[in-house]
């Protein structure tokens, strides 16, 4: 008689009857009684009739509450032209500021952007995009110039950005093992199966393993200033700060609690595509091994192909002077990411941020462009309303 | 006659619904052996003998499983489900790890919570039938072994045994009956749990084996019977049993079937013929259709219809992996090698395309079923608690006893009724009588005093204290001791064939076969002459005080030819009287000559009583010579022995006997309609609901109730009556009375376009206009067109049928009618018309009318009845209605609903249906659109995200998306949305309309819904795209990763369908709130509960978003996102809903707005505009109308054969208990006596000249004026609010107003006026009018003045109540 989901839908009823009855009247335990009886008529198809003559039998008049007579007080809404209409307006007066201030915001951030992949015979990285190999032993360096035409006042922020990379693809998110990064000493020697192909190596386990970690982008970008004298003034370049906390203090950790890290990670190898192994990222042992910044930078992957990752602060010196005054600086690179074999693309980017963080024009475009047109909607239904609106509603109902 | 209490419930097993093959689990080799059973051989006594043939056991088994059993057998019926099979499907899918593109669990947790909980149940459910069965089982009986009785279960119970039984005892297993205790082999059951018919029923044995009658004998008897094999025909069994070498024939009239419980008889014995299983209570068991529900259907197509487009989606996005793994993917490789078994751009698109079946399968989640069920039960519950649906005089709440067909309440378009026992309480009064040419009982002056109840005990101390009458004139009349009245109510106290029991001395009880013949001698009882007793050959009377015993000479049987009964008495004095009643059509042309002027004056009384409805009988009678008595008594018992056709010639004798009366007067006796019957149909009609009376009825009498229930009225543009014998004339009248309609509806529509140019109102109420201006006095309501001035076009004349005209068709035409070649004709006749009847119908053509509809429209139908002859029409409708209470429990047990009163019709159509359909099919709308929102992102991030597989959100969410975060606000919309309150869907009748044309949800509002659902996924996949690729947090790190944009689409999504909700919700009570609000809460803690670092710390590998939600929702953009998502998915709905509303606003729409309007205002203002319930019409000008037709029916309605049982004393050892029911089940047993006279005497034509006659053609139309408000369905809409009210008041109103006329705004004042005038109208109506009156009353006041009152007083109307509820509303 009932579908086999029946027993499913008297559980959910049964919840449901006792949360309102719970609201209304509290006697839910009489309501799930009746539940449950009912339900055992409804399976067997049959009734007990009960007579007239049975006087005994107690009254079966259902209950006189609100709930089950279905008449608990509510709340009506209707659209009418008196809440819609204003609805609109506001909408349109709140989003078109917002807008506006986010626009004016946003314009006030200073962004400067370089591509060196080395596409055009013209660009300083060609040679090095062109005899890429991974296994080559001497790095290839190459040195972009570029012209900063206003200063950088407050902190800047390095970016390395890719492009036609597919961190979001199915296979690439997957491909990681959190818990070895986490620490686990169980992981790291034998790294979840998610990792494949790059789990093990001659018998080793990967530290650390999978797709992910493996493709690692490792090119090294080095910022100097030109001084007007000609001397090339490095920019100091701040490698901490840039992961999120809760990636660098939960979610990533070394192995064991042993302080010497090459001993921590004794019996793993290093990725396939890594020139030192994972406990030789940084000199410093608070970023070092996997909780390495620019490591724990990159395992966040992205959500669209083209993507930039924060590699560097330039931290705000002191307040008289900017951060990038204008002028000359050199970009220098260690050219050890190839993308072309797929096309992609490598951009170098600095940028200042304010409260909402980047430049990002489109937020505030977008804010402009929806309340303008709820405002506009909002004019067109009211005159709509006026001149053809159903106002008889009102009439009809003064009688 | 008292049954334990309990039994009934030992019973439960084996009325279980449970399909045969199950039975077969144990033992499975005798059932196939069962298969080829063709006959079945039994020998008494001899278990060797019957060992043979392995018959079943008495042992019964209705549960499914045992231990062992049970989990291979439960899950194999669980994923026998559709939807089970396809969630284990994508379970499998998901193990790949090559294809799983979401973890197991996201399908196997709601996959497993919904196996194990079903599992859980049908455990519970399967341990009580073995408990039940056990009981059953162990059940002692008597068992004749080896020449003595000894105790045996039941289960040890063989085929061949005898077996005894004693009164009131369950017969054991299907029994012949061998020998009671009772003469004559007779023994009485009752067959109430088997077929729900509660009277008793007489079975004999077969004369020679009746006569062993003690168990020695028994011992000793080796008949054997060949018999059918098993099956499931109750009222059937043929076999042979072969004894001492000779042969007998058996009928069902010697068998005891499982399930009956012997009444009134000592004890019995017998053989048992099947046992077990094979039992036709067992092989009954079991219901035989699972009826689905249009929406259901339409579900499943689009479901469908998602499984195509799923299927393209999948290939659209497997075609894009391919290409994009041979352009990117492969010079990818670098960084991301493809996977072991992928060695080729096309295989890994074929792997894409299950990954991608399983990520877009939740656009079609479990939950949707799901929640389908809940919100059906909770519908059902809703039905099940409704107050105003409960009876309190037989204390039963209305049931909803199936729970899937809730919506299909809101969307009936044909009611096909039962009359006896449905629209009439099968209750009969004695109302009035012509007696000598002097009527009495003329109904009195409504606006007069209540006339005063007649007391009759200090005149008769025998009277019936519940017998009401209020003339006084006629008991001073017998007081006075005139002659003719006298001799008029000693008729009535002798023609009879009613049974009399005594108890106690002076307290009578008659035991009538029919209703109408009790109230008959129970008139004649209170007026003086009493019937005390009869013997077969005396009839006991008490005379005005005074003991008379007359001789019964003979008893001249009713039967449907003769249309008239007679007895033949000798009294005290030795005078031979005959004393005859009868249809007054065959009475009057029996009468001696002289009588011609009192003949005038009384067919004119009959007219009268006929035209109110009323059932009418002529009396006669004749004094007869001794020599004469003797002459007719020789031909009769002449007649009597004729071999062959012995009825006719017993007819043509009485005929003989039966002339030259002497007419005495006519009787009218009133068929009580059930409360509140034609204010239902009236309602009902309202909402464009078209009524079939379906009724085994005669024609005259149908066509009163027809009448006096307002399905046909005075005003019907005309009443077409098919009648034809033969397939010729029934098509000759079927094409006359379309060519009749299509005539007058196009005079009439000419009228109609005339009549709008003057009087077309300025009115928001479509049915306004629709029934706006007309000349004549019926309404178009049902005109199908919106706009009343289009013509119609020509091609479909047929359906834009205006006018009012019903159809009245026979058993016999309508037998042609169904007929193949005929029924599209009939069809499309019936259906142009606003009222059917359909009289003297068999069960199987009332399920064939039902059928047909079915078939040939497109239209939902419901069936409601209350006896066992409606139970096939009951099946066979869409939705079943049983009426409880009345006729045993059979139909109740087929139907799908069942309440005590026809007036809950309205209620549960009009209020719990209409609500229904209106939440299911908001309820599927939002589902749909909000899955389509959830799954479609996965689609546009394919593009993005080289057409991997790869989900945009957390597979938490994904899991619990539907069965937490959205589950909770669409249940509660579908459970407790309202549109427009109860009160106003029963006002607005027209509110109903929406459901019938399938407005609310169909493809196309699908469609809507879906592109709305695609166009938000875009939204929200695409604007946090946009944004988040090139933010920052305000720490410089990017907010462009994956679980960053995760959470920001997650919650953006949660939020749009949150705001969506709110849009849908009409009607927030607390828990409403409580969902909406709290599933957005449960949200973002179970999401910040996600990404803890607690979880994170206990599973690392698990849980990969920790700290994500912190941080994300800290970052303003991220909210700036989400509000902008938001405005850009919800504005456009908003301006559109708010367009339609404005521009097109539907009657809902309205009658909401009103409602808000009224609510602010907070004061009782009148509002007549678009009240259903307008009182017009007088009852004056009803009665003038409707003398001029001519309608009488006579009242008998009962069984023939009846005579013969009294005179040949066969039944005086029944005693009273066993006739007790004749009364209430006379009904469908006369029904069985006229198909069983059909199928003899297939060539006898009843008098069809007889039948017909009353109304030959059609019933005469008077048009009434155009001003006057006689015109009864429809206001003429400039008529004053006052005049109307004084209508109201001058006048006894029972009808009601089509349509909502726009009447002045009432001024407080003119309400004010009506508050101080109402009570005086109740008072005046309550007291003569029958009580449901009042509720048109009241509710007519409701409608004129605006009160907000409930129905829920209508049974106590009156000044009372009417203060207190106004009360109420201040």
């Amino acid at each position: 008689v009932t579908s086999p989901r029946g027993a499913f839908i008297s559980l959910f009823v049964n919840f449901l009857v006792e949360l309102t009855a719970l609201a209304t009247t509290c006697r839910f335990r009489a309501a799930i009684m009746m539940a449950s009886s009912y339900n055992a008529k409804d399976e067997d198809g049959h009734i007990t009739v009960s007579g007239p003559g049975g006087g005994t039998l107690r009254s079966k008049k259902p209950e006189n509450t609100a709930f089950k007579q279905q008449r608990l007080p509510a709340w009506q809404p209707i659209l009418t032209a008196g809440t819609v209409l204003p609805a609109f307006f506001i909408i349109g007066l709140l989003f078109i500021p917002i807008g506006i201030g986010l626009f004016v915001t946003s314009n006030n951030i200073k962004e400067f952007e370089v591509d060196y992949t080395g596409i055009d015979m013209s660009s300083p990285c060609f040679n090095c995009s062109q005899n890429f190999s991974w296994n080559s032993t001497r790095p290839c360096t190459c040195t972009i110039p570029f012209y900063l035409d206003q200063p950088y006042e407050s902190n800047v922020y390095v970016y390395y950005g890719l492009s036609n990379f597919y961190q979001n693809h199915r296979r690439y998110v997957k491909s990681r093992d959190d818990s070895q990064l986490n620490g686990d000493v169980n992981s790291l020697m034998s790294p979840s199966k998610e990792c494949e192909p790059y789990a093990f190596h001659e018998n080793k386990p990967i530290a650390p393993c999978g797709a992910i970690a493996n493709s690692m982008f490792n090119d090294t970008l080095e910022l100097f200033y030109n001084d007007p004298n000609g001397t090339r003034i490095p920019i100091p370049l701040n490698t901490t700060g840039i992961a999120w906390w809760t990636d660098k203090h939960v979610k990533f950790g070394n192995p064991g609690g042993n302080p010497n890290l090459t001993a921590a990670f004794q019996g793993t190898t290093k990725p396939l595509n890594w020139r030192r192994p994972v406990y030789e990222l940084d000199a410093d042992p608070g970023n070092n091994g996997f909780i390495n910044e620019d490591f724990i930078v990159w395992m966040r992957t992205a959500a669209l192909p083209t993507f930039r990752k924060l590699y560097r602060i330039i931290n705000k010196k002191s307040s008289m002077v900017p951060t990038l005054p204008r002028g000359n600086y050199t970009l220098e690179v260690v050219y050890n990411y190839p993308v072309r074999s797929f096309e992609g693309r490598k951009r170098v980017i600095l940028s200042t941020i304010s409260w909402m963080g980047g430049k990002n024009p489109f937020l505030g475009i977008a804010y402009i462009t929806v309340g303008s047109v709820c405002f506009f909607l909002g004019v067109v239904l009211l005159i709509v309303h006026h001149k053809c609106g159903n106002r008889n509603n009102s009439a009809d109902i003064s009688n | 006659m008292t049954v334990p209490k309990d039994i009934p419930d030992k019973w439960f097993p084996i009325v279980l619904p449970l399909k045969r093959k199950k039975q077969k689990g144990l033992n499975g080799a005798k059932s196939t052996k069962k298969r080829t059973e063709e006959e079945r051989r039994v020998r008494a006594n001899d278990r060797e003998y019957n060992e043979k043939f392995q018959y079943a056991s008495n042992c019964i088994m209705t549960s499914k499983y045992n231990i062992v059993t049970f989990l291979p057998v439960n899950l194999f019926e669980q994923f026998q489900e559709v939807a089970n099979t396809y969630f284990l499907f994508l379970l499998i899918l998901q193990l790949i790890p090559q294809i799983s593109s979401l973890s197991w669990f996201t399908t196997i947790v709601p996959l497993a919570l919904v196996l194990s909980i079903t599992a859980v149940k049908d455990a519970t459910d399967d341990y009580f039938r073995h408990k039940s069965d056990n009981q059953v089982n162990n059940r002692q009986s008597q068992v004749l072994i080896r020449g003595s009785l000894q105790n045996e279960k039941w289960m040890n119970v063989r085929v061949g045994d005898i077996i005894k039984l004693e009164n009131n005892q369950f017969v054991a297993a299907d029994l012949l009956l061998l020998s009671s205790s009772e003469p004559h082999g007779l023994c009485y059951i009752e067959t109430a749990e088997l077929d729900g018919e509660s009277n008793m029923k007489v079975r004999q044995s077969v004369s020679v084996i009746s006569a062993l009658g003690d168990p020695n004998n028994l011992a000793s008897f080796d008949g054997e019977v060949v018999c059918e094999p098993p099956n499931n025909k109750l009222d059937r069994f043929c076999g042979t049993l072969y004894w001492r070498d000779k042969k007998y024939t058996l009928t069902n009239q010697n068998m005891l079937l499982r399930g009956c419980v012997l009444r009134n008889t000592e004890a019995c014995y017998g053989l048992v013929i099947f046992a077990g299983p094979d039992t036709k209570l067992m092989q009954n068991s079991g219901r035989t259709k699972f009826k689905r529900t249009s929406i259901d259907r339409l579900m499943n197509t689009l479901v469908l219809w998602i499984f195509g487009f799923l299927v393209c989606m999948g290939v659209i996005l497997a075609v894009g992996n391919a290409v994009w793994e041979r352009e990117v993917g492969s010079l990818f490789q670098s960084y991301l090698p493809w996977d072991p078994p992928v060695d080729n751009f096309l295989f890994s698109a074929f792997l894409s395309f299950w990954s991608y079946v399983i990520i877009l399968n939740t656009v079609v989640p479990i939950s949707l079923y799901v929640s389908v069920e809940v919100i059906r039960l909770g519908h059902s519950y809703f039905i099940n608690w409704d107050q105003q649906m409960f009876c309190s005089q037989c204390n039963t709440p209305a049931e909803a006893r199936t729970t899937t067909l809730n919506e299909e309440l809101g969307q009936v378009e044909y009611i096909f009724s039962d009359k006896t026992g449905t629209l009439t309480q099968n209750i009969m009064s004695f109302n009035k009588c012509s007696i000598n040419g002097k009527t009495y009982g003329e109904g009195t002056d409504p606006l007069g005093p209540q006339p005063k109840r007649l007391d009759f005990t200090p005149f008769n101390p025998l009277a019936d204290p519940n017998f009401c009458f209020y003339d006084d004139t006629l008991l001073e009349s017998v007081k006075v001791g005139d002659t003719h009245t006298h001799k008029f109510f000693r008729l009535l106290s002798l023609c009879h064939t009613v049974m009399s029991e005594e108890k106690r001395e002076g307290e009578l009880f008659y035991k009538a076969q029919s209703p109408d013949e009790g109230a008959l001698v129970t008139a004649a009882r209170n007026f003086g002459f009493v019937f005390r007793s009869r013997t077969p050959g005396t009839i006991t009377t008490t005379e005005m005080g005074r003991p008379v015993t007359y001789t019964l000479l003979a008893i001249l049987d009713f039967n449907n030819i003769r249309k008239r009964m007679s007895v033949i008495v000798r009294n005290p004095e030795g005078r031979i009287c005959l004393y005859c009643k009868g249809a007054d059509t065959v009475l009057l042309e029996r009468l001696h000559p002289c009588n011609q002027e009192l003949m005038n004056i009384t067919s004119d009384h009959l007219n009268e009583y006929a035209a109110d409805g009323l059932r009418t009988l002529a009396l006669a009678y004749r004094d007869l010579s001794e020599d004469e008595w003797e002459a007719w008594s020789e031909s009769h018992r002449c007649a009597d022995k004729a071999a062959s056709c012995r009825e006719d010639r017993l007819a043509a004798a009485y005929e003989q006997i039966e002339q030259d009366m002497m007419l005495l007067g006519a009787t009218a006796i009133e068929d009580k309609l059930q409360e509140g019957v034609p204010e239902t149909i009236a309602v009902l009609s309202l909402a464009n609901i078209k009524i079939w009376v379906l009724t085994g009825d005669k024609q005259e009498t149908a066509v009163n109730i027809g009448y006096s229930c307002k399905m046909l009225t005075d005003d019907m543009t005309e009443v077409f009556i098919i009648s034809g014998h033969t397939v010729q004339s029934v098509r000759q009248e079927l094409g006359r009375a379309r060519e009749r309609m299509i005539d007058l509806s196009r005079t009439r529509d000419g009228e109609k376009e005339e009549g709008m140019e003057g009087g077309f109102m300025e009115n928001g109420f479509k049915e306004a206009q629709e029934g706006d201006g007309t000349g004549g006095g019926g309404k178009q309501l049902q005109c199908p067109s919106p706009s009343p001035s289009a013509p119609p076009p020509p091609s479909n004349l047929m359906d834009n049928i205006s006018g009012e005209f019903a159809l009245v068709i026979n058993g016999h035409s309508l037998a042609h009618a169904l007929e193949a070649d005929m029924e599209t004709e009939f069809v499309s006749t019936a259906c142009a018309c606003k009222a059917v009847i359909c009289c003297r119908v068999t069960p199987l053509q009332k399920a064939q009318v039902v059928e047909l509809i079915k078939k040939h429209k497109k239209a939902v139908t419901l069936a409601i009845g209350d006896g066992a002859n409606d139970v096939s029409m009951i099946k066979s409708a869409h939705i079943g209605v049983g009426i409880s209470g009345q006729e045993g429990i059979q139909a109740v047990l087929a139907s799908d609903y069942s309440f005590s009163q026809f007036r809950f019709l309205q209620r549960l159509l009009l209020v719990h249906g209409r609500w229904s359909y209106l939440r299911m099919c908001r309820f599927l709308c939002y589902f749909f659109y909000k899955n389509f929102a959830f799954t479609m992102v996965h689609f546009w991030f394919g593009f993005f995200c080289g057409f991997s597989a790869q989900t945009v959100y957390d597979q938490y969410f994904i899991t619990l998306y539907n069965i937490v975060y959205t589950s909770l606000p669409v249940l509660a919309m579908g459970i407790f949305d309202q549109d427009v309150p109860e009160q106003r869907s029963l006002e607005y009748p027209k509110l109903y309309e929406p459901g019938q044309l399938n407005l609310l949800f169909n493809k196309r509002e699908f469609f809507i819904c879906i592109a709305q659902g695609i166009y938000t996924s875009v939204v929200l996949f695409f604007v946090p795209c946009a944004i988040l690729s090139n933010a920052t947090q305000s720490t410089g790190v990017p907010l462009a990763d994956y679980q960053t944009f995760a959470v920001t689409t997650a919650t953006t999504l949660v939020i749009v369908v949150s705001v969506q909700i709110a849009l849908d919700t009409g009607f927030w009570t607390v828990i409403n709130h409580v969902f909406v609000w709290g599933s957005l809460g449960l949200y973002f803690t179970i999401m910040f509960a996600l990404h803890s670092q607690t979880l994170f710390k206990i599973f690392p590998n698990q849980f990969h978003f920790v700290g994500s939600a912190q941080i994300t929702l800290l970052q303003p953009v991220v909210w700036l996102t989400i509000a902008l998502a938001t405005a850009i998915c919800i504005v456009p709905v908003l301006a559109f809903r708010f367009l339609k509303v404005d521009l097109k606003p539907q009657l809902s729409d309205t009658v909401r707005h009103t409602q808000l309007v009224r609510q602010k205002k907070r004061k009782p203002v009148g509002r007549s505009v678009g009240g259903a319930w307008r009182g017009v019409g007088s009852v004056s000008e009803g009665r003038l109308g409707a003398r001029g037709s001519r309608r009488s029916g006579y009242a008998f309605a009962h069984q023939e054969g009846f005579g013969e049982l009294i005179t040949s004393g066969k039944n005086m050892r029944l005693s009273s208990l066993a006739l007790a029911n004749f009364a209430s089940r006379h009904s469908s047993s006369w029904i069985d006596t006229l198909r069983r006279k059909k199928n003899s005497h297939a060539h006898t034509p009843p008098s069809a000249s007889g039948e017909s006659s009353p109304a030959p053609s059609c019933v005469s139309v008077s048009v009434p004026p155009l001003s006057n408000s006689s015109s009864v369905l429809g206001g003429t809409p400039d008529i004053p609010i006052e005049e109307d009210r004084g209508a109201t008041l001058v006048q006894n109103t029972q009808t009601v107003a089509a349509s909502p006329t726009q009447t002045p705004p009432a001024s407080a004042p003119a309400s004010e006026e009506a508050a101080v005038l109402t009570p005086a109208a109740v008072r005046a109506h309550g007291g003569d009018s029958p009580g449901g009156w009042t509720v048109t009353l009241g509710t007519v006041q409701e409608a004129l003045f605006g009160w907000k009152t409930r129905t829920t007083a209508s049974n106590s109307p009156g000044p009372p109540s009417v203060a207190k509820e106004t009360s109420q509303i201040e």
